[in-house]
């Protein structure tokens, strides 16, 4: 696995990665918009929930940058506290799922045989259901339980944990590929009969290994629970006004296009600029890391 | 070579089908006859043939078995919930809320309920629902799911044309402006969801175009927008992996040979490319019917179509379990036999595939 110069893999994708633009230009793009999130008491000029009865749905001015909404909300704190839920989703979901899988996925795969196939049906399964629908029953299931007694946090956590139960799915079943193929190393051999143990092996001679695709995944697995998040707010499902988050804003501001436009391109901009980001960072992961790809072009 | 008439004519006559019920021809139905039947004959004489009776088999049971479970899944979910369908504000008297669940079934044994739903889905019969009375589930997706397959073939038949179109035409110029701007427009559909992307076309197309309405489901011209926007997302997923797959192929030994051989430039492309580069694009059948059906719960929602996305968002909102039962069974259903068919297909078109 290593190349002539002796560098690693993970060493020469990072240096590929640095010198293709767009990925760098995506990565700065992502880091100001998490930066944005972390700081949203301190960026937004108001708070998310405060109205200005006297100035409801003005357009964009000196005073609300990005205008007001109906309630008369200053849509630019809005977008920032909404970019704190939208970005926290989509990265807290994707880790959450990056440990199960990992989990999942290697356990299959290492012990192989009947635990591989029973573990994999359970995937092919829930690969059935469409994950829309999946994420809908899941969240009405959570919300039929009163566990947690603030609504607002209760809205945050089902989506949290909806989001997390269906997307490790995916996840697995790369791990899972990817430990079977590995599996086959002389060095996996080597480590086996010095008496290395399995969590020994998989821990320090696997899963090492398998990290590029792994990320790779992870970065495109971002944007879609961020998208995932948009669709079920603005169906209505997810979290609710005055809660703020990129698809709620949408949907606040989709019927009222024609009239008050600034209600929809803000959300709208915010959306496809982080998306873009994410998925021109994960294409560039992807280049970097894949050793097919490598030399050509 | 009878194969692929055989292939043709049934494309052939799936376009005729397809293109009568976009302009709302009555369609024959000795039409259907004949698709069905050169689909039944299709089939089987290629299922004796090549001796994969069996691989066609064991896929047809797991299937059954995957929709089974989902069944149980769904069913036990919803008895297991909290919170009923005749919770509301104001508390009815216990007496009518006897006779509701009696009327319901739901005071008899968990294991009782299991069997009749069970025997009732064998039937095609999913109940009754709580919100909507004195319907049953199954006319409400008799009335409802037509739309939505409408809806989703045409999205399909959008993305496939558009996807492969742009797909083939960025590999074979690669890194021209035309593989530039395909790339662009690619990632743009990616990175746009459809709740952004459908109400900038309403807004363009039908207010200061006028071309076509703005929602509802009634002819042509409603059909143009929502089957758009709803085929550019899977569209631009198939251009990128049609793109690389025919980069992967141009530069196989083959195409080197055939040019070395004197074929010209379009020979190449049609003969050799395409129908090599294409398979790894069916292989992505089943994720595209997924990507269909989940992008059609907001394409209903803003294009106002009477659709059964719609219905399962108003059963969630409403707790109308039997029509959640019956509408996530039927989409999982839908997706199962989406699968099940793209293993079909690829066995069929790529022999390379080996059947265990």
């Amino acid at each position: 696995m290593r190349t002539e110069e002796g560098r690693s893999l993970q060493a020469e994708a990072w240096s590929k990665l640095k010198k293709n633009k767009i990925a760098v230009g995506s990565t700065v793009l992502i880091s100001i918009i998490c930066g944005v999130a972390l700081l949203a008491p301190w960026l937004a000029p108001f708070p998310f929930d405060e109205q200005f009865l006297d100035k409801v749905l003005i357009a964009p001015n000196g005073e609300h940058w990005l205008g007001t909404d109906s309630l008369g909300r200053d849509m630019l704190s809005r977008l920032i506290y909404g970019a704190r839920v939208s970005m926290a989703v989509g990265i807290i979901t994707a880790f959450v799922s990056l440990i199960i899988g990992t989990v999942y996925g290697s356990v299959a795969g290492w012990f192989g045989g009947h635990v591989d196939s029973g573990m994999m049906r359970l995937v092919d399964i829930l690969d059935s259901i469409p994950s829309l629908v999946l994420l809908i029953l899941v969240k009405l299931v959570f919300d039929s339980f009163d566990i947690i007694p603030y609504p607002e946090l209760k809205a945050l956590t089902g989506m949290l944990l909806a989001l997390s139960l269906v997307s490790w799915v995916s996840l697995a079943r790369v791990v899972r590929g990817q430990v079977l193929q590995v599996k086959q190393m002389a060095y996996v051999e080597a480590a086996r009969s010095m008496g290395a143990s399995s969590l020994r092996i998989v821990g320090q001679h696997i899963l090492p290994n398998i990290v590029g695709p792994v990320i790779v995944l992870l970065t495109f697995q971002i944007p879609s629970n961020i998208l995932a998040e948009s669709f079920l707010s603005f169906l209505g499902l997810g979290l609710q006004p005055p809660f703020s988050s990129w698809g709620v804003l949408a949907n606040d501001g989709w019927r009222s296009l024609k009239s008050y436009p600034h209600l929809m391109i803000s959300p709208g901009v915010a959306i496809f600029a982080a998306m873009l980001a994410f998925n021109l960072l994960g294409d560039g992961l992807r280049d970097a890391f894949d050793p097919q790809l490598r030399g050509r072009s | 070579m009878i194969g692929r008439i055989w292939g043709s004519s049934i494309l052939a006559l799936f376009a005729l089908t397809i293109g009568m019920s976009f302009f709302n021809y009555e369609i024959p139905s000795v039409l259907w006859w004949l698709l069905g039947g050169l689909c039944f004959v299709g089939t089987a004489v290629f299922t004796f043939n090549r001796g994969m009776t069996f691989f066609v088999l064991k896929r047809l049971v797991e299937t059954i078995f995957v929709v089974w479970v989902i069944a149980t899944l769904t069913f036990l979910m919803m008895r297991i919930l909290p919170g009923g369908p005749f919770d509301s504000e104001k508390a009815l008297p216990a007496e009518i809320m006897a006779n509701l669940a009696r009327k319901y079934h739901l005071s008899d044994s968990l294991f009782k309920q299991y069997c009749d739903y069970i025997w009732g889905l064998l039937h095609l019969d999913f109940g009754v629902s709580y919100k909507y009375i004195g319907r049953d589930i199954s006319s409400i997706i008799a009335e409802s799911l037509p739309n939505s397959i409408q809806l989703g073939v045409y999205a399909l038949v959008v993305s496939y044309v558009l996807g492969i179109t742009m797909g083939v035409v960025a590999g074979w110029k690669r890194g021209s402006w035309l593989d530039f701007s395909a790339m662009f427009l690619a990632i743009s559909g990616v990175s746009l969801p459809s709740f952004l992307m459908a109400p900038i076309f309403i807004i363009v197309f039908s207010y200061w175009l006028g071309w076509f309405e703005p929602a509802l489901w009634e002819g042509p011209t409603y059909y143009v927008l929502p089957m758009i926007v709803l085929g550019i997302r899977p569209a631009a997923v198939i251009a990128r992996l049609t793109r690389a797959s025919v980069l992967d192929v141009i530069h196989s030994d083959y195409i080197r040979t055939a040019k070395a051989k004197g074929l010209g430039m379009r020979a190449i492309l049609f003969k050799h490319v395409l129908r090599n580069s294409l398979i790894p694009v069916l292989t992505l059948s089943g994720p595209l019917a997924a990507a269909i059906l989940t992008g059609s719960f907001v394409i209903e929602q803003i294009f106002a179509v009477p659709g059964i996305a719609k219905h399962l968002v108003l059963s969630v909102t409403n707790r109308d379990y039997p029509l959640i039962l019956g509408t996530t069974l039927l989409f999982s259903a839908l997706l199962v036999v989406a699968n099940l068919v793209t293993d079909i297909l690829i066995a069929v078109v790529d022999p390379r595939v080996k059947m265990q």
